[in-house]
Order: C-alpha cells, then structure tokens, then sequence
C-alpha cells in the first residue's frame, strides 16, 4: 500500500475538521475509553428520542489520524440506531468506513470508537474487536501473514 | 556528515555487523532501528551463547549431580558474576536475576517494602519515572498507608532540586528514580541524591533500565542501594533482568514469591528460606536468557562503556541538531550537554505520533510513538502522547538523516 493511501484526503479532513466534535449539552449515554498502546482518549455523548434512539451524537478527545477519523466518520451513521443496534455495530462497518486497509498494529485507533460508542450503549466496557489473525510471521508453516 | 566516529578503535561497520537485525528490510530500504529504548536488538554473541548452552547444555540448576546439571549450574552462576561485575558489585550473591526491570522493583516493593514501610511513612517518586517505578509503590502505599511525595521538573527537563529538599526533609524511608529518563534522556545526578537520601536517613532505589546499557555503572561509587536493569534493553534477551542490592539489606528481606529453590527446609509445619541470592529466586529461573544477557554485557564490556557513552552523547547530539532544523518540531528534554543521552522525543505540530511513527515505518525507520509508560510526565509535558528516537550502540548518523527525511514527508502528508 502506498502511504497517500492510508493518510488519504477523506482521513486528513476528518482528522482536522472532525464531524460531530465536542460535549452534547443534553445526553442519555456516555462513555469515555483509551487506547492503552497510545493513551488516546476518547469520551462519546449519545442523546435518545422518545422510541430509544440515537437523535444526536458527538465525541470528544485527542487522538491520531486513524482513530479521530474512524470515530468522526462512526459518528455520522448513528442517528436512528437503537441501543441494541449500537452494541451490534460490526468492526466491518468501521474499516469500509475509512475505507483504508488498517494493519494489525493500527486496528486499536480504528475500534476505538466502535468500543466507546458501544460501552456507552451498555453501560460498561464493551470488548476490543478481534485484532485479526496473529502468529510467528518466519514459521514457514503459517500463509497469510 | 561521517558516521560516529569515537575512537580509532571504534568501528560502526563492525559493530553493526554484529548485529543480525540490523541486516533486515523493512519498506523494502534497510530496516533504521531507532527504537532501542523500548528494546535493543539482540546482540550476535548473545544468541550464539543461548544457541550453544541450548543445544549442549541445557538442564536444570542446583538440582543435579550430573553432568549437565553442573554444567549448566555453572554456567548460570557465571553469568551471575558476569552482570554483578558489569555493575560494579562487590559481591555476586548482591545479584538476583528477575525477569526485568519491573519485576526487580516490585520484588524491592513486596520483600523490603511490606517488611519496612507502615503507615505515615512517606517514599519519593519523580514525575519522569517509567510506570514500572510507580506503580509497586503506589501498591506498597495502599497496602500500608505510605504516602507518596513527587519531585517534578523544571522547564528543561531536569528535576527541581528544591522539591526533592523538600521531599526529604520530610523523614522519607525510600527515594525512587531513574537515573535516565526513558523520556527525556535527562541523566540524574544519582551519586548526588543518593547521598542526600542516606543524609535523611532513606534507601535509595535505582531504576536503571535505559542507563544500564549506555554508561558505566558502579553502584558502589554511585552509593546505591538497589538498582534494577533489565537484559533486553542491553542487547540481551527479553524475560530476563536484574536487581542488584546491598548484601546486608538482602539477607535481612524476607522471600518475594515462594517455591522450589528459595528454601533452606521445607516440613509440613513450614518453611525455612535459603541465603540471598536464592531465597529471592523461586522456581527454575530463566537459564537461558540469563546466559544471553551475560554474553550481551561481555561483548558490551569488551567495547568499553566510556566507548557506549561517548558514541550515545555524539549520536543524540547529532539528533538533536538535525531535529532542529525541522520545521514545527518541538523537542522535549534538556538541550545537548554530556548529561543529555537519548532517547529524544519529539512532537510534530499537528501530526499525532502515532501517524508520525507509521509514515516513518515507511521509509524504514522505526520509532515509538505513544506515552512511553510515563503518564504522569506526559501531564505535566501537557501532551497525550510523543513520538521518539532512542538510540543503540550501532546507531549511525545516516541513520538520523533519514529520520528528518520522513519527517519531512510526514509534514508534506499531513499539511499538503
């Protein structure tokens, strides 16, 4: 992959213009969680209509490119969602999002706002989505690495 | 500019070349490893030593009258004296092998702590200590009812002497610090603090995880009395690590963990324990990687620590000059002086560390990005995360140049 492509257009502007960026004055959920590798934070605020869906949504917090972006872009499809369909959001969704290939050492800044996002949904820490598949990269026993 | 040339007899090319990682591509350009400070490449001596005792001499120690058994025996208590020498202990058995540097601190916070702190006693941190010198003792301080008291630093990155007077003059029981910021780079003045602890009446603690592989040390004339190294960062093997301490301080600490091999006599009424070292070392050590670091540090020793220091003081100083001509880069940490070693952490406007590490990746230059374990420095730096080039004894000037090359790139990315 050719660098441009991983810090492409569409990544940069929501690093530096993020969508749905600071503190809901008015919330129902919340949650905030880091990224243990980097020490990014994030803190998302949910607000639900009366049927128990998201009407409005931001994030606040510091972070890299990849992870600003991946909650930035997160963000803009979660209105109308309800709880339970907030906890069901698969990892998928957030890496066609970005739309970039995100290696092993870089899935935790692009589920950090998938965990936030669902943690808030539960009201405790939700799982870090599956960092995809591990293993000794020399054995020349294992393919695909 | 020439690569780091420190004395006639030191050459680069050789020393590299003992070095198998460092022949590796990495974005198909030879791989620049600056990220020695999280964990140095393994030195070739050290993993022919391991290979040999593996295929030839591998059994278990203290345990046997066989053969192997001796063999190995003495193999591992050879590399005792080896890194008991390497800092300057007057005796091997003030040298007990543990798996790194933490572990060595939290065997210091559970054996002598619980023993000798209780409630009301105070201990002194700084805020540019490394988790690993934090967090036993903020254990050790809920287990008791200690009370922990901070030194900060100044602008530059230095320690503020009038907080540690003042720290002191409170009666602490411990002082511990790193004597080289993994951050920072700053070089604490350890002989200095340590006889103003022994002053007041504290031990002193020595966090010597990035020093250890960079400068001589004699924890005698530093007047110490524990230090904690750990083989990885010494161009030995991961798993292994040592804290040294004062002789008389360790036949009086009650054992860490318990088990095999730190007994004297085990009855079904209880137990009686063995003499330092091995009443601090339960279960079958780490044999092998305890033969590593020992081959690691005696190819280090044989360069020379005053070589390790000088060629660590030129190549941060020759970081440090071409960081500075970057534009929108800021360094955290001293200027250059011969008590400002590496690594040197830096932060580029706009630009993440973590995106600045993974662009340099790139053009094969490996860097640590994040918070370097040292939350509480990282507050008071203001910052959530920097990015940082630590530096090896085979650290090339060239090295660095191409570290400003994808820097520039990283900005050309980032601000178009």
């Amino acid at each position: 992959m050719v660098m441009d492509e991983l810090y492409r257009d569409q990544i940069l502007e929501h690093y530096k213009r993020p969508h749905n960026f600071g503190r809901l004055e008015d919330f129902d959920l919340d949650y905030e969680d880091t990224n243990p590798l980097c020490g990014d934070e994030q803190h998302v605020y949910i607000k639900l209509d009366e049927d128990g869906r998201v009407s409005d949504v931001s994030f606040e917090g510091q972070g890299c490119a990849i992870s600003t972006a991946a909650t930035s872009l997160l963000t803009d499809e979660l209105e109308g969602l309800t709880r339970e369909e907030l906890i069901r959001i698969p990892k998928e969704e957030v890496l066609e999002l970005l739309g970039i290939q995100i290696s092993a050492t870089r899935m935790k800044c692009a589920m950090l706002g998938v965990k936030v996002v669902k943690s808030a949904a539960l009201g405790e820490p939700a799982d870090w989505e599956d960092e995809g598949r591990q293993g000794d990269p020399s054995d020349p026993s294992r393919s695909g690495l | 500019m020439e690569p780091a040339a420190t004395t006639p007899s030191f050459s680069i090319d050789r020393i590299r070349a003992s070095f198998p990682a460092l022949e590796r591509e990495v974005g198909g350009k030879p791989v620049a490893y600056l990220d020695s400070g999280a964990s140095s490449q393994r030195a070739l001596a050290s993993i022919e030593a391991v290979d040999r005792y593996e295929r030839r001499h591998h059994a278990n120690v203290h345990r046997g009258s066989h053969t192997m058994s001796a063999e190995a025996t003495a193999a591992y208590e050879g590399a005792r004296a080896t890194v008991a020498d390497h800092l300057g202990a007057a005796d091997r058995r003030e040298l007990i092998f543990v798996r790194n540097a933490t572990e060595a601190i939290n065997l210091v916070a559970r054996a002598w702590g619980d023993a000798n702190i209780g409630s009301g006693d105070r201990i002194v941190l700084t805020i540019m200590e490394h988790h690993s010198n934090i967090v036993p003792w903020q254990q050790l301080a809920e287990r008791t009812g200690a009370v922990i008291d901070w030194v900060g630093v100044d602008q530059l990155g230095c320690l503020l002497e009038s907080e540690l007077d003042a720290a002191l003059a409170r009666g602490p029981k411990l002082v511990a610090v790193t004597h080289l910021s993994n951050v920072l780079g700053t070089l604490n003045p350890i002989a200095e603090i340590a006889a103003k602890a022994h002053a007041v009446g504290a031990l002193i603690l020595i966090d010597g995880a990035q020093a250890a592989a960079k400068i001589p040390v004699d924890v005698g004339e530093l007047g110490v009395d524990f230090y904690a190294i750990t083989g990885h960062k010494i161009y030995g093997p991961t798993g292994i690590g040592a804290l040294w301490a004062r002789l008389e301080l360790l036949k009086e600490m009650p054992p860490f963990l318990g088990g095999g091999s730190m007994i004297r006599k085990v009855t079904t009424a209880g137990s009686t324990y063995a003499d330092p070292p091995a009443r601090f070392e339960a279960g079958t050590p780490a044999i092998s990687q305890a033969i590593g670091l020992a081959a690691a540090i005696r190819w280090l020793d044989g360069l020379g620590m005053e070589v390790a220091r000088a060629h660590e003081r030129e190549i941060t100083a020759y970081a440090m000059s071409s960081l500075a001509e970057v534009p929108d880069l800021r360094i955290f940490g001293p200027p250059a002086s011969p008590e400002r070693l590496g690594p040197v952490s830096f932060q580029l406007e706009g630009i993440h560390g973590h995106d600045v590490a993974e662009i340099l990746d790139r053009h094969g230059v490996a860097v640590r990005s994040g918070h370097h374990c040292a939350h509480p420095l990282m507050e008071h730096l203001g910052v959530p995360a920097t990015a940082r080039a630590s530096f090896g004894i085979y650290t090339t000037d060239e090295e660095i140049d191409r570290l400003v090359i994808g820097l520039a790139d990283a900005r050309r990315i980032f601000n178009g």
